[in-house]
Protein backbone atom coordinates (compact mmCIF):
# COMPACT_ATOMS: atom_id res chain seq x y z
CA UNK A 1 0.00 0.00 0.00
CA UNK A 2 2.50 2.52 1.12
CA UNK A 3 5.04 1.21 -1.57
CA UNK A 4 2.63 2.12 -4.41
CA UNK A 5 1.38 5.51 -2.61
CA UNK A 6 5.56 6.30 -2.29
CA UNK A 7 5.93 5.27 -6.13
CA UNK A 8 3.00 6.92 -7.35
CA UNK A 9 4.37 10.43 -5.81
CA UNK A 10 7.42 9.64 -7.18
CA UNK A 11 6.56 9.45 -10.45
CA UNK A 12 3.86 12.23 -10.36
CA UNK A 13 6.53 14.52 -8.96
CA UNK A 14 9.06 13.41 -11.58
CA UNK A 15 6.52 13.98 -14.13
CA UNK A 16 4.90 17.53 -12.90
CA UNK A 17 7.34 18.72 -10.21
CA UNK A 18 8.40 21.88 -11.91
CA UNK A 19 4.92 22.58 -12.19
CA UNK A 20 3.77 22.36 -8.46
CA UNK A 21 6.83 24.23 -7.42
CA UNK A 22 5.39 26.65 -9.82
CA UNK A 23 2.55 26.61 -7.89
CA UNK A 24 4.15 26.76 -4.82
CA UNK A 25 6.12 29.89 -6.18
CA UNK A 26 2.84 31.66 -7.09
CA UNK A 27 1.00 31.25 -4.09
CA UNK A 28 4.14 32.01 -1.76
CA UNK A 29 4.54 35.53 -4.35
CA UNK A 30 0.70 36.10 -3.57
CA UNK A 31 0.42 35.04 0.14
CA UNK A 32 3.89 37.01 1.27
CA UNK A 33 2.95 40.35 -0.53
CA UNK A 34 -1.06 40.17 -0.40
CA UNK A 35 0.02 39.83 3.66
CA UNK A 36 2.39 42.66 3.51
CA UNK A 37 -0.08 45.17 1.72
CA UNK A 38 -2.78 43.63 4.15
CA UNK A 39 -0.83 44.74 6.91
CA UNK A 40 -0.07 47.93 5.62
CA UNK A 41 -3.44 48.37 4.92
CA UNK A 42 -4.49 47.56 8.44
CA UNK A 43 -1.38 50.04 10.10
CA UNK A 44 -3.18 52.89 8.21
CA UNK A 45 -6.72 52.17 9.24
CA UNK A 46 -5.30 51.36 12.94
CA UNK A 47 -3.87 54.93 12.63
CA UNK A 48 -6.78 56.79 11.16
CA UNK A 49 -9.24 55.13 13.50
CA UNK A 50 -7.48 56.23 16.58
CA UNK A 51 -7.22 59.97 16.07
CA UNK A 52 -7.97 61.41 19.26
CA UNK A 53 -11.22 63.48 18.24
CA UNK A 54 -12.48 65.61 21.22
CA UNK A 55 -15.35 68.48 21.54
CA UNK A 56 -13.11 71.35 21.36
CA UNK A 57 -12.71 70.81 17.65
CA UNK A 58 -14.03 71.97 15.16
CA UNK A 59 -16.87 70.81 13.28
CA UNK A 60 -15.38 69.98 10.02
CA UNK A 61 -12.19 67.91 11.61
CA UNK A 62 -15.24 66.17 13.54
CA UNK A 63 -17.60 65.32 10.43
CA UNK A 64 -13.66 64.43 8.86
CA UNK A 65 -12.80 61.57 11.43
CA UNK A 66 -16.22 60.51 11.95
CA UNK A 67 -16.38 59.49 8.40
CA UNK A 68 -13.25 57.83 7.86
CA UNK A 69 -14.11 56.16 11.04
CA UNK A 70 -17.44 55.08 9.42
CA UNK A 71 -15.93 54.09 6.29
CA UNK A 72 -13.24 51.78 8.00
CA UNK A 73 -16.44 50.14 9.37
CA UNK A 74 -17.92 49.61 6.71
CA UNK A 75 -14.79 48.12 5.12
CA UNK A 76 -14.17 45.90 7.74
CA UNK A 77 -17.78 44.70 8.19
CA UNK A 78 -18.50 43.99 4.36
CA UNK A 79 -14.84 42.12 3.79
CA UNK A 80 -14.53 40.06 6.94
CA UNK A 81 -18.65 39.18 6.87
CA UNK A 82 -18.33 37.93 3.17
CA UNK A 83 -15.86 35.00 1.88
CA UNK A 84 -13.35 35.90 -0.20
CA UNK A 85 -14.04 33.41 -2.97
CA UNK A 86 -16.93 35.21 -3.76
CA UNK A 87 -15.66 38.70 -3.51
CA UNK A 88 -12.90 37.66 -6.29
CA UNK A 89 -15.94 36.63 -8.14
CA UNK A 90 -17.95 39.15 -7.60
CA UNK A 91 -14.75 42.25 -8.32
CA UNK A 92 -13.46 40.16 -11.27
CA UNK A 93 -16.37 39.44 -13.09
CA UNK A 94 -18.09 43.18 -11.42
CA UNK A 95 -15.47 45.48 -11.93
CA UNK A 96 -15.57 45.12 -16.02
CA UNK A 97 -19.62 46.29 -15.53
CA UNK A 98 -18.64 49.72 -14.41
CA UNK A 99 -15.25 50.24 -15.10
CA UNK A 100 -14.57 47.82 -18.44
CA UNK A 101 -11.74 45.45 -18.81
CA UNK A 102 -9.31 47.53 -16.21
CA UNK A 103 -7.78 44.28 -14.64
CA UNK A 104 -4.50 43.18 -17.14
CA UNK A 105 -4.08 40.28 -15.17
CA UNK A 106 -5.49 37.81 -13.10
CA UNK A 107 -2.44 38.38 -10.76
CA UNK A 108 -3.48 41.78 -10.01
CA UNK A 109 -6.97 40.07 -9.05
CA UNK A 110 -5.80 37.95 -6.88
CA UNK A 111 -3.73 40.34 -4.89
CA UNK A 112 -6.14 43.06 -4.65
CA UNK A 113 -9.13 40.42 -3.40
CA UNK A 114 -6.68 38.92 -0.85
CA UNK A 115 -5.02 42.01 -0.07
CA UNK A 116 -8.21 44.10 0.99
CA UNK A 117 -9.22 40.91 2.91
CA UNK A 118 -6.00 40.84 5.07
CA UNK A 119 -6.20 44.32 5.55
CA UNK A 120 -9.45 44.02 6.99
CA UNK A 121 -8.75 41.69 9.92
CA UNK A 122 -5.74 43.31 10.10
CA UNK A 123 -7.49 46.98 10.59
CA UNK A 124 -9.11 45.38 13.84
CA UNK A 125 -5.67 43.65 15.12
CA UNK A 126 -4.02 46.73 14.58
CA UNK A 127 -6.99 48.65 16.70
CA UNK A 128 -6.48 45.99 19.37
CA UNK A 129 -2.58 46.24 19.35
CA UNK A 130 -2.65 49.71 19.68
CA UNK A 131 -5.03 49.89 22.63
CA UNK A 132 -2.82 47.33 24.32
CA UNK A 133 -0.47 49.88 24.51
CA UNK A 134 -0.12 51.93 27.95
CA UNK A 135 -1.89 55.18 27.51
CA UNK A 136 1.20 56.58 29.10
CA UNK A 137 3.52 56.00 26.33
CA UNK A 138 1.02 58.31 24.15
CA UNK A 139 1.12 61.17 26.71
CA UNK A 140 4.70 60.92 27.20
CA UNK A 141 5.06 61.50 23.38
CA UNK A 142 2.12 64.06 23.09
CA UNK A 143 3.94 66.54 26.57
CA UNK A 144 7.27 66.60 24.13
CA UNK A 145 5.22 67.69 21.43
CA UNK A 146 4.83 64.68 18.82
CA UNK A 147 1.51 64.85 17.00
CA UNK A 148 -0.73 61.99 16.33
CA UNK A 149 1.34 60.63 13.67
CA UNK A 150 5.07 60.74 15.37
CA UNK A 151 3.51 59.42 17.87
CA UNK A 152 1.98 55.84 16.46
CA UNK A 153 4.95 55.78 13.53
CA UNK A 154 7.84 56.24 16.53
CA UNK A 155 6.33 55.03 20.00
CA UNK A 156 3.15 53.11 19.62
CA UNK A 157 3.23 50.95 16.49
CA UNK A 158 6.45 49.43 17.29
CA UNK A 159 5.54 48.51 20.65
CA UNK A 160 1.99 47.16 18.97
CA UNK A 161 3.64 45.59 16.20
CA UNK A 162 5.50 42.97 18.79
CA UNK A 163 1.90 42.81 20.11
CA UNK A 164 0.06 41.38 17.20
CA UNK A 165 3.23 39.86 15.63
CA UNK A 166 0.98 36.59 16.43
CA UNK A 167 -2.01 37.55 14.79
CA UNK A 168 0.53 38.73 11.76
CA UNK A 169 1.57 35.55 11.73
CA UNK A 170 -2.09 34.28 11.62
CA UNK A 171 -2.82 35.89 8.59
CA UNK A 172 0.02 34.89 7.27
CA UNK A 173 -0.66 31.36 6.99
CA UNK A 174 -4.36 31.54 6.62
CA UNK A 175 -3.00 33.35 3.52
CA UNK A 176 -0.98 30.89 2.17
CA UNK A 177 -4.07 28.36 2.76
CA UNK A 178 -6.28 30.77 1.37
CA UNK A 179 -5.39 31.97 -1.60
CA UNK A 180 -6.12 28.44 -3.16
CA UNK A 181 -9.79 29.89 -3.40
CA UNK A 182 -8.20 32.03 -6.26
CA UNK A 183 -8.28 28.90 -9.03
CA UNK A 184 -12.35 30.46 -9.59
CA UNK A 185 -10.92 33.26 -11.40
CA UNK A 186 -7.99 31.25 -13.24
CA UNK A 187 -5.28 31.96 -10.72
CA UNK A 188 -2.69 28.86 -10.84
CA UNK A 189 -1.85 28.49 -7.63
CA UNK A 190 -0.22 25.09 -5.66
CA UNK A 191 -3.54 23.67 -5.11
CA UNK A 192 -5.12 24.37 -8.72
CA UNK A 193 -2.36 22.36 -10.12
CA UNK A 194 -3.68 19.14 -8.34
CA UNK A 195 -6.63 20.02 -9.90
CA UNK A 196 -4.75 20.39 -13.23
CA UNK A 197 -3.10 17.62 -12.80
CA UNK A 198 -5.15 15.02 -11.30
CA UNK A 199 -7.68 16.23 -13.72
CA UNK A 200 -5.60 14.81 -16.81
CA UNK A 201 -4.15 11.15 -15.03
CA UNK A 202 -6.83 10.41 -12.23
CA UNK A 203 -3.85 9.80 -9.66
CA UNK A 204 -6.29 11.63 -6.95
CA UNK A 205 -4.77 10.39 -3.70
CA UNK A 206 -1.04 11.00 -4.51
CA UNK A 207 -1.47 14.45 -6.11
CA UNK A 208 -3.47 15.20 -3.05
CA UNK A 209 -0.56 13.90 -0.69
CA UNK A 210 1.97 16.44 -2.51
CA UNK A 211 -0.51 19.33 -1.65
CA UNK A 212 -0.92 18.29 1.84
CA UNK A 213 2.92 18.03 2.66
CA UNK A 214 3.81 21.02 0.77
CA UNK A 215 1.16 23.35 2.24
CA UNK A 216 2.32 21.62 5.72
CA UNK A 217 5.88 22.40 5.18
CA UNK A 218 5.08 26.19 3.73
CA UNK A 219 3.30 27.07 6.98
CA UNK A 220 5.74 24.78 9.42
CA UNK A 221 8.41 26.82 7.67
CA UNK A 222 6.40 30.29 8.35
CA UNK A 223 5.54 29.58 11.86
CA UNK A 224 9.05 28.99 13.17
CA UNK A 225 10.40 32.03 10.78
CA UNK A 226 7.55 34.06 12.65
CA UNK A 227 8.64 33.06 16.87
CA UNK A 228 12.38 33.93 15.55
CA UNK A 229 11.11 37.43 14.50
CA UNK A 230 8.97 37.47 17.74
CA UNK A 231 11.83 36.77 20.04
CA UNK A 232 14.34 39.21 17.52
CA UNK A 233 11.49 42.19 18.42
CA UNK A 234 11.88 40.70 22.02
CA UNK A 235 14.93 42.59 22.27
CA UNK A 236 17.96 41.59 24.48
CA UNK A 237 17.84 41.01 27.48
CA UNK A 238 20.76 42.52 29.04
CA UNK A 239 22.60 46.17 27.91
CA UNK A 240 26.50 47.37 27.85
CA UNK A 241 27.29 49.90 30.15
CA UNK A 242 28.37 52.69 28.17
CA UNK A 243 32.30 53.41 28.91
CA UNK A 244 32.80 56.38 31.25
CA UNK A 245 34.22 57.20 34.17
CA UNK A 246 32.26 55.35 37.12
CA UNK A 247 33.76 57.16 40.02
CA UNK A 248 31.90 60.50 38.23
CA UNK A 249 28.63 58.96 38.36
CA UNK A 250 28.61 57.40 41.83
CA UNK A 251 29.86 60.81 42.65
CA UNK A 252 26.96 63.05 40.77
CA UNK A 253 27.72 64.49 37.60
CA UNK A 254 25.22 66.95 37.91
CA UNK A 255 27.14 70.05 38.70
CA UNK A 256 29.78 70.02 35.97
CA UNK A 257 31.59 73.54 36.12
CA UNK A 258 34.29 72.93 33.38
CA UNK A 259 31.41 72.09 30.95
CA UNK A 260 28.55 74.35 32.33
CA UNK A 261 25.16 74.47 30.89
CA UNK A 262 22.12 76.35 28.89
CA UNK A 263 20.86 76.84 32.58
CA UNK A 264 24.83 78.61 33.53
CA UNK A 265 23.42 81.38 31.25
CA UNK A 266 20.06 81.67 32.47
CA UNK A 267 21.68 81.91 35.68
CA UNK A 268 23.46 84.59 35.34
CA UNK A 269 20.88 86.41 33.43
CA UNK A 270 18.24 86.22 36.38
CA UNK A 271 20.28 85.60 39.36
CA UNK A 272 18.63 83.40 41.48
CA UNK A 273 14.98 82.46 41.35
CA UNK A 274 13.83 86.10 41.73
CA UNK A 275 10.87 86.33 44.23
CA UNK A 276 8.56 89.11 45.07
CA UNK A 277 5.48 88.28 47.28
CA UNK A 278 4.21 91.70 46.67
CA UNK A 279 3.52 91.08 43.06
CA UNK A 280 2.49 87.75 43.82
CA UNK A 281 -0.19 88.59 45.86
CA UNK A 282 -2.01 90.54 43.58
CA UNK A 283 -3.51 86.94 42.50
CA UNK B 1 2.09 91.07 32.25
CA UNK B 2 4.19 90.12 30.07
CA UNK B 3 7.19 88.90 32.91
CA UNK B 4 4.82 85.65 33.57
CA UNK B 5 5.58 82.94 31.59
CA UNK B 6 2.84 81.11 32.18
CA UNK B 7 -0.94 82.47 33.57
CA UNK B 8 -3.82 80.72 34.04
CA UNK B 9 -7.37 82.26 34.52
CA UNK B 10 -10.40 81.14 35.63
CA UNK B 11 -9.55 78.16 34.66
CA UNK B 12 -11.81 75.32 35.41
CA UNK B 13 -12.54 71.59 34.30
CA UNK B 14 -15.59 69.21 34.72
CA UNK B 15 -15.56 65.78 34.78
CA UNK B 16 -19.30 64.67 33.71
CA UNK B 17 -21.09 66.06 37.30
CA UNK B 18 -17.85 66.35 39.15
CA UNK B 19 -16.00 69.60 38.88
CA UNK B 20 -12.93 68.90 39.42
CA UNK B 21 -11.41 72.71 39.03
CA UNK B 22 -13.35 75.52 40.13
CA UNK B 23 -11.72 78.79 38.73
CA UNK B 24 -8.22 78.22 39.24
CA UNK B 25 -5.89 81.81 38.90
CA UNK B 26 -2.40 82.07 39.31
CA UNK B 27 1.01 82.96 37.42
CA UNK B 28 4.42 81.59 37.03
CA UNK B 29 7.16 84.17 36.53
CA UNK B 30 10.84 83.01 35.07
CA UNK B 31 12.67 81.15 37.90
CA UNK B 32 9.61 80.31 39.34
CA UNK B 33 9.99 77.20 41.69
CA UNK B 34 6.21 76.64 42.27
CA UNK B 35 5.28 73.44 44.44
CA UNK B 36 1.29 72.51 44.12
CA UNK B 37 0.30 70.76 47.11
CA UNK B 38 -2.91 68.92 48.88
CA UNK B 39 -4.32 65.95 49.39
CA UNK B 40 -5.22 63.19 47.08
CA UNK B 41 -8.46 63.78 44.65
CA UNK B 42 -7.53 67.68 45.30
CA UNK B 43 -7.16 68.43 41.43
CA UNK B 44 -3.31 69.03 41.74
CA UNK B 45 -2.43 66.84 38.53
CA UNK B 46 -5.30 67.53 36.77
CA UNK B 47 -4.26 71.18 37.02
CA UNK B 48 -0.76 70.40 35.62
CA UNK B 49 -2.36 67.94 32.95
CA UNK B 50 -4.62 71.08 31.83
CA UNK B 51 -1.23 73.18 31.30
CA UNK B 52 0.32 70.65 29.50
CA UNK B 53 -3.10 70.49 27.62
CA UNK B 54 -2.98 66.69 28.45
CA UNK B 55 -6.41 67.34 29.41
CA UNK B 56 -8.70 70.26 28.02
CA UNK B 57 -9.71 72.49 30.20
CA UNK B 58 -13.79 73.52 30.25
CA UNK B 59 -13.58 76.84 30.89
CA UNK B 60 -10.97 79.41 31.16
CA UNK B 61 -7.51 80.51 29.49
CA UNK B 62 -4.31 79.21 29.98
CA UNK B 63 -1.23 82.16 28.43
CA UNK B 64 1.63 81.56 27.23
CA UNK B 65 3.93 84.76 26.98
CA UNK B 66 0.36 85.99 26.69
CA UNK B 67 -0.76 83.47 23.88
CA UNK B 68 -3.79 81.82 25.02
CA UNK B 69 -2.98 78.56 24.07
CA UNK B 70 -6.52 76.59 24.97
CA UNK B 71 -7.67 78.67 21.81
CA UNK B 72 -5.05 77.60 19.53
CA UNK B 73 -2.65 80.84 19.63
CA UNK B 74 -0.35 78.55 19.59
CA UNK B 75 -0.26 75.14 18.12
CA UNK B 76 -0.30 72.33 20.52
CA UNK B 77 2.58 70.40 19.54
CA UNK B 78 4.69 73.92 19.33
CA UNK B 79 3.57 74.84 22.85
CA UNK B 80 3.97 71.87 24.18
CA UNK B 81 7.10 71.24 23.08
CA UNK B 82 8.14 74.27 24.81
CA UNK B 83 6.73 72.97 28.24
CA UNK B 84 8.51 69.91 29.42
CA UNK B 85 6.44 66.92 31.77
CA UNK B 86 7.70 64.69 33.83
CA UNK B 87 4.83 61.53 35.03
CA UNK B 88 4.14 59.83 37.87
CA UNK B 89 5.06 56.93 36.08
CA UNK B 90 7.63 58.00 33.78
CA UNK B 91 6.29 57.09 30.50
CA UNK B 92 9.45 56.66 29.11
CA UNK B 93 9.48 54.82 25.68
CA UNK B 94 9.46 51.21 26.16
CA UNK B 95 10.84 50.89 22.79
CA UNK B 96 13.64 52.62 22.76
CA UNK B 97 16.65 53.10 24.85
CA UNK B 98 17.89 55.38 27.12
CA UNK B 99 20.02 57.55 24.50
CA UNK B 100 17.11 57.06 22.17
CA UNK B 101 14.51 58.37 24.53
CA UNK B 102 16.39 61.29 24.94
CA UNK B 103 16.91 61.94 21.30
CA UNK B 104 13.60 61.20 19.55
CA UNK B 105 11.82 64.49 20.01
CA UNK B 106 14.36 66.90 19.65
CA UNK B 107 14.87 64.86 16.34
CA UNK B 108 11.31 64.96 15.53
CA UNK B 109 9.69 67.62 17.06
CA UNK B 110 12.30 70.05 17.32
CA UNK B 111 13.87 68.57 13.50
CA UNK B 112 17.43 68.87 15.15
CA UNK B 113 20.03 66.73 13.42
CA UNK B 114 20.61 63.24 14.92
CA UNK B 115 24.17 63.95 16.10
CA UNK B 116 23.36 67.60 17.32
CA UNK B 117 20.38 66.07 19.20
CA UNK B 118 22.40 62.76 20.31
CA UNK B 119 25.30 65.31 22.10
CA UNK B 120 22.43 67.22 23.85
CA UNK B 121 20.80 64.01 25.51
CA UNK B 122 24.12 63.08 25.92
CA UNK B 123 24.56 65.91 27.85
CA UNK B 124 21.56 66.09 30.06
CA UNK B 125 21.78 62.49 30.80
CA UNK B 126 25.08 63.36 32.32
CA UNK B 127 23.62 65.97 33.84
CA UNK B 128 21.49 63.45 35.65
CA UNK B 129 24.02 60.69 36.54
CA UNK B 130 22.49 58.52 33.35
CA UNK B 131 25.46 58.35 31.24
CA UNK B 132 26.67 54.70 32.40
CA UNK B 133 22.73 53.16 31.54
CA UNK B 134 22.44 55.30 27.70
CA UNK B 135 22.20 51.85 25.80
CA UNK B 136 19.59 50.43 28.31
CA UNK B 137 16.01 50.03 27.81
CA UNK B 138 13.63 51.01 30.14
CA UNK B 139 12.81 48.24 31.29
CA UNK B 140 15.88 47.49 32.54
CA UNK B 141 16.07 50.28 35.35
CA UNK B 142 15.09 51.10 38.71
CA UNK B 143 12.39 53.59 38.99
CA UNK B 144 14.80 56.35 40.30
CA UNK B 145 16.68 55.69 37.40
CA UNK B 146 13.96 56.02 34.64
CA UNK B 147 12.32 58.78 36.37
CA UNK B 148 15.77 60.91 35.96
CA UNK B 149 15.96 59.45 32.19
CA UNK B 150 12.39 61.36 32.01
CA UNK B 151 13.63 64.05 33.04
CA UNK B 152 16.95 64.32 30.86
CA UNK B 153 14.20 63.76 28.45
CA UNK B 154 12.53 66.66 28.96
CA UNK B 155 15.52 68.94 29.50
CA UNK B 156 16.62 67.93 26.10
CA UNK B 157 13.91 69.86 24.44
CA UNK B 158 15.27 72.75 26.20
CA UNK B 159 11.75 73.75 27.63
CA UNK B 160 11.17 77.51 29.08
CA UNK B 161 9.03 75.67 32.02
CA UNK B 162 9.02 71.89 33.39
CA UNK B 163 5.62 70.50 34.93
CA UNK B 164 6.19 67.56 37.69
CA UNK B 165 3.26 65.59 38.19
CA UNK B 166 4.19 63.63 41.52
CA UNK B 167 7.27 62.49 40.23
CA UNK B 168 8.38 60.71 43.53
CA UNK B 169 5.47 58.80 44.10
CA UNK B 170 6.10 55.77 42.38
CA UNK B 171 9.33 55.47 43.71
CA UNK B 172 10.78 53.43 46.23
CA UNK B 173 12.05 55.85 49.18
CA UNK B 174 15.34 54.75 48.85
CA UNK B 175 15.36 56.01 45.18
CA UNK B 176 13.19 59.43 46.33
CA UNK B 177 16.39 60.99 47.38
CA UNK B 178 18.29 60.63 43.86
CA UNK B 179 15.05 62.46 42.16
CA UNK B 180 14.73 65.76 44.22
CA UNK B 181 18.29 66.09 44.33
CA UNK B 182 18.04 66.30 40.46
CA UNK B 183 15.23 68.92 40.85
CA UNK B 184 16.80 70.57 43.73
CA UNK B 185 19.78 71.22 41.44
CA UNK B 186 17.77 72.07 38.52
CA UNK B 187 16.02 74.58 40.61
CA UNK B 188 19.71 76.40 41.88
CA UNK B 189 20.58 76.82 38.18
CA UNK B 190 16.88 78.72 37.77
CA UNK B 191 14.92 76.49 35.57
CA UNK B 192 11.15 77.50 36.03
CA UNK B 193 9.51 74.38 37.55
CA UNK B 194 6.29 73.81 38.53
CA UNK B 195 5.91 70.95 40.93
CA UNK B 196 2.92 68.84 42.23
CA UNK B 197 4.45 66.97 44.90
CA UNK B 198 3.65 65.18 48.28
CA UNK B 199 7.06 65.99 49.66
CA UNK B 200 6.62 68.87 52.11
CA UNK B 201 10.83 69.10 53.43
CA UNK B 202 11.25 69.85 49.09
CA UNK B 203 8.11 72.58 49.06
CA UNK B 204 9.39 73.66 52.28
CA UNK B 205 13.48 74.28 51.13
CA UNK B 206 13.44 74.35 47.25
CA UNK B 207 10.67 76.13 46.03
CA UNK B 208 9.94 79.83 45.66
CA UNK B 209 6.15 79.76 45.86
CA UNK B 210 3.75 77.30 47.01
CA UNK B 211 0.24 76.69 46.47
CA UNK B 212 -2.21 74.69 48.71
CA UNK B 213 -5.16 73.55 46.93
CA UNK B 214 -8.28 71.36 48.05
CA UNK B 215 -11.56 70.27 46.48
CA UNK B 216 -10.42 72.03 42.87
CA UNK B 217 -9.88 75.58 44.16
CA UNK B 218 -6.69 77.52 46.05
CA UNK B 219 -7.01 77.90 49.12
CA UNK B 220 -3.49 79.55 50.06
CA UNK B 221 -0.40 80.41 48.42
CA UNK B 222 2.66 82.80 48.69
CA UNK B 223 6.27 82.40 49.98
CA UNK B 224 6.84 78.94 51.02
CA UNK B 225 7.87 80.04 54.77
CA UNK B 226 5.25 81.32 55.40
CA UNK B 227 2.44 79.04 54.21
CA UNK B 228 4.31 75.94 55.57
CA UNK B 229 5.31 77.64 58.91
CA UNK B 230 2.42 79.76 59.80
CA UNK B 231 -0.41 79.03 57.44
CA UNK B 232 -3.18 81.78 58.00
CA UNK B 233 -6.01 79.28 56.33
CA UNK B 234 -7.37 76.85 58.56
CA UNK B 235 -7.86 73.94 56.35
CA UNK B 236 -4.15 74.59 55.28
CA UNK B 237 -2.69 74.49 58.56
CA UNK B 238 -4.76 71.20 59.38
CA UNK B 239 -3.27 69.58 56.17
CA UNK B 240 0.18 70.66 56.85
CA UNK B 241 0.14 69.69 60.76
CA UNK B 242 0.16 66.03 59.02
CA UNK B 243 2.91 66.38 57.20
CA UNK B 244 5.55 69.01 59.41
CA UNK B 245 6.45 68.52 62.79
Amino acid sequence: MFSQLLADVVSLWAKYGKIYLNGIKNTLILAITATAIGCLIGFICGILQTIPVSKTDNIFKRVFLGLIRVIIRIYVEVFRGTPMILQAVFIYYGVPYFFGHVFKSIWAVSLIVVSINTGAYMAESVRGGILSIDPGQTEGAKAIGMNHFQTMLYVILPQALRNIMPQIGNNYIINVKDTSVMFIIGFSDFFSIHKMVSGAIYKYFPSAFIEMVGYLTLTLVASFLLRWVERKLAGSESYELAAGDQLVTVAGTYNSPAKGSPFDEKSKEFGKPVYEPEEEAEL
Amino acid sequence: MSEHILEVRHLSKVFGKNEVLKDIDFNVSQGDVTSIIGASGSGKSTLLRCINLLETPSSGEILFHGQDVTKGGLSQSAYRAKVGMVFQSFNLFNNMTVLDNCIIGQQRVLKISKEEAKDTALYYLGKVGMTPYINALPRQISGGQKQRVAIARALAMKPEILLFDEPTSALDPEMVGEVLEVMRNLAEEGMTMLVVTHEMVFARDVSSHVVYMADGVIVEEGDPKEIMVDPKNPRTREFLSRFLC
